[in-house]
């Protein structure tokens, strides 16, 4: 089933937490909804779903208008960031549920809920009661709950929030998998840029109950649209620093950085600018013969596994530096930082993209 | 390196201990120390191992104030839970409605004991009692205190009134731990009203609903003031419970011997009880409180 929607709005009183949403969702296709907390993605979701009415636009599933159609009447399955099972039913029976509803025969039921048991793991629990089973056990449970019915709408509220570090790696993968085999509108929120990149497919990205851009998952990533998208599709944010583009070259943060208008850049008009680079393309080592250094002073470095995270001052604006490696620099230390303009996203006084770098690919090719 | 025993933990748990058995161990001692001795005067008494024991499993009246002890509870327990979810399934779930709800419900728990029979006492009296009287203006012959059954009635009302309160209160706070995921999945199942209840709220709120129960049962078997205030244990021995008995044998007539002995039967009754509706409940869909 395909599932669009047009201008669709959400307003409670008078706050709103969903305006003009038009969005068009094929089958068989994978949809990252990414946004930070409060930005909307659970009352999109249950817009999809059909738990709540928007209060403008319409939803259409295969050309059909649903709007008023309630829940119970569209063919939905969702999983939630807690772990929803009915606590008094076995796996089995919990999983056999929504089957058992539809009114499908015994032995039809039976090999569902084993084929579905089956690949999400679940072989040997099948007569255990939710509670007698651990944080990723119930997850796995719910999630079988909702493929099992094959729904053609499989909405997904940040799944694997609640389970720790490792397990949700596993499942990631897993379910990575899984949804590849499905015909559904597959839906999935999450907070966090790196799932997103990770689970690929396309990404919604939503702020404040708007869209603001939606695409293939890693063009969204290589070509934010705005500056909100880069600051949102990022982790650690991509650092801003407004510019002015003069004679041939573009001075940032006051001309503290000069970088030589190449490359993407070449093509761009005198003027102010925004510009932005992530904080994986800032290195406090020098990397490349053409990469440009500037003097910042430390504020802050926290080392995250095998990386350092380097908070800066440039010019008054507050930088974060992501480099390999452990590396101690002491508070108020100044020191280079290095950036290469080819890694360099210019924006426009409205905020909007006007210059990115070429995707990762296509640059290797060229050289 | 020599161990050495280490006994200092001993003075840690010290205070505790002495604590316990000034507060339990040497009463709950004394108890069995009355109730196998025949005790003259003071310093004077003779062991008569469990003659006690023996003739008050015998006696007539214990019998029938078990026998009235045990229908009040289970009357009492049969009306007061599934009232009390009722009641919590009903109340509204925000706006200012959920404080006054509230507030009104508390009301009965925070006046004490003897204040609600004397309350009741008035209230249900035929000639100047609202209740009373309003039962008697529909024609009914209305006496608490001349007719058992009236009395029984009359009783049994007046702890539901009482107490019922507390359960609904327990109730909803299991209702509101429940998270609204839970009800949005249930839509999405398409689940009727019957099975949301049948089985996400009453699952969801088995733990809160074992101490309700419990706490009912427990207070409701030990119950005391509000019958003593209201009728006295009477007409005749009609409201007569455990505790009424007991206190007539132990303060009205002195036998301290056979109150000791029926006192530990009593803790005995209510320990083994108690256990029982916990295992039952413990056994009914387990894990289901997770």
């Amino acid at each position: 089933m395909s599932l669009a929607l047009e201008n669709v709005g959400k307003t409670v009183g008078h706050e709103t937490h969903i305006a003009d949403i038009d969005l068009t969702m094929e089958p068989g296709r994978f949809y990252v909804l990414l946004g930070p907390t409060l930005a909307g993605k659970t009352t999109l979701m249950r817009l999809m779903a059909g738990l709540d009415r928007p209060t403008s636009g319409r939803v259409l599933v295969d050309g059909g208008d649903v709007t008023g159609t309630p829940v119970r009447k569209r063919n939905v399955a969702m999983v939630y960031q807690q772990f929803i099972n009915y606590p008094s039913f076995t796996v089995y029976d919990n999983i056999a549920s929504p089957l058992r509803r539809a009114g499908l025969s015994r032995d039809e039921v039976d090999r569902r809920v084993r084929e579905s048991a089956e690949t999400l793991k679940l072989g040997n629990l099948l007569d255990r009661l939710p509670g007698e089973l651990s944080g990723g056990q119930q997850q796995r449970t719910a999630l079988a709950r909702a493929l099992v019915k094959d729904a053609g709408l499989l909405l997904l509220d940040e799944p694997l929030v609640n389970l720790d570090y490792k397990l949700r790696e596993e499942l990631r993968v897993e379910l990575r998998q899984i949804f590849s085999r499905r015909s559904a509108v597959v839906v999935y929120a999450t907070t966090e840029p790196s799932e997103a990149l990770i689970m690929g497919g396309d990404t919604v990205v939503l702020s404040e109950g708007r869209l603001l851009q939606h695409g293939a998952t890693h063009d969204v990533y290589h070509h934010p649209a705005s500056m909100q998208v880069g600051r949102s599709f990022s982790d650690p944010p991509m650092n801003f620093i407004p510019g002015e583009v003069v004679g041939g070259e573009a001075w940032l943060g006051g001309g503290r950085i000069r970088l030589p208008l190449s490359g993407h850049l070449a093509e761009i008009a005198p003027g102010r600018y925004s510009f932005g680079v992530r904080a994986n393309h800032l290195g406090v080592v020098r990397n490349r013969q053409d990469d440009i250094a500037f003097a910042a002073s430390v504020e802050l470095s926290e080392i995250s596994g095998s990386e350092t995270f380097v908070h800066v001052d440039v010019d008054g604006t507050a930088w974060v530096v992501q480099e390999e490696g452990v590396h101690s620099l002491g508070l108020g230390e100044n020191i280079e930082v290095f950036v290469n303009p080819r890694n360099v996203y210019a924006f426009d006084a409205n905020g909007w993209l006007v210059a990115s770098p070429p995707r990762p690919g296509a640059r290797e090719a060229a050289e | 390196m020599e161990k050495w025993p280490d006994n200092k933990a001993w003075f840690l748990v010290l205070p505790v201990v002495v604590l316990v058995c000034f507060s339990a161990i040497i009463p709950l001692m004394t108890v069995v120390n009355y109730s196998v001795q025949d005790i003259l005067q003071p310093g004077m008494g003779f062991f008569v191992g469990t003659e006690w024991f023996e003739r008050i499993l015998h006696d007539e009246r214990l019998h029938g104030a078990l026998q009235r002890q045990v229908l009040f509870s289970l009357t009492v327990l049969l009306i007061e839970m599934p009232l009390g979810i009722a009641i919590a399934l009903a109340l509204p779930t925000r706006g200012w409605g959920v404080s006054a709800c509230l507030v009104l419900l508390a009301l009965p728990l925070l006046i004490p004991w003897n204040v609600v029979g004397t309350i009741w006492q008035i209230f249900a009296r035929g000639d100047i009692g609202l209740g009373g009287a309003a039962v008697k203006a529909l024609g009914l012959n209305y006496n608490y205190t001349a007719s058992a059954t009236d009395a029984w009635i009359t009783v049994v009302i007046m702890e539901v009134w009482h107490w019922t309160p507390l359960v609904a209160l327990l109730a909803y706070a299991g209702l509101r731990a429940i998270p609204d995921a839970f009800y949005q999945a249930a839509r999405i199942d398409g689940a009727s009203a019957w099975a949301v209840f049948r089985y996400i709220q009453l699952p969801k709120m088995r733990g809160v609903l074992t101490i309700a129960l419990l706490l009912r049962f427990m207070d409701s078997f030990m119950i005391y003031t509000e019958p003593f205030v209201l009728t006295g244990g009477g007409p005749g021995n009609a409201t007569t419970f455990l505790s009424q008995f007991l206190t007539r044998l132990a303060v009205g007539q002195f036998d301290l011997g056979p109150a000791a002995a029926f006192s530990i039967v009593y803790f005995l009754i209510i320990l083994v009880f108690s256990w029982v509706f916990y295992q039952a409940l413990e056994g009914m869909g387990k894990g289901a409180s997770k």
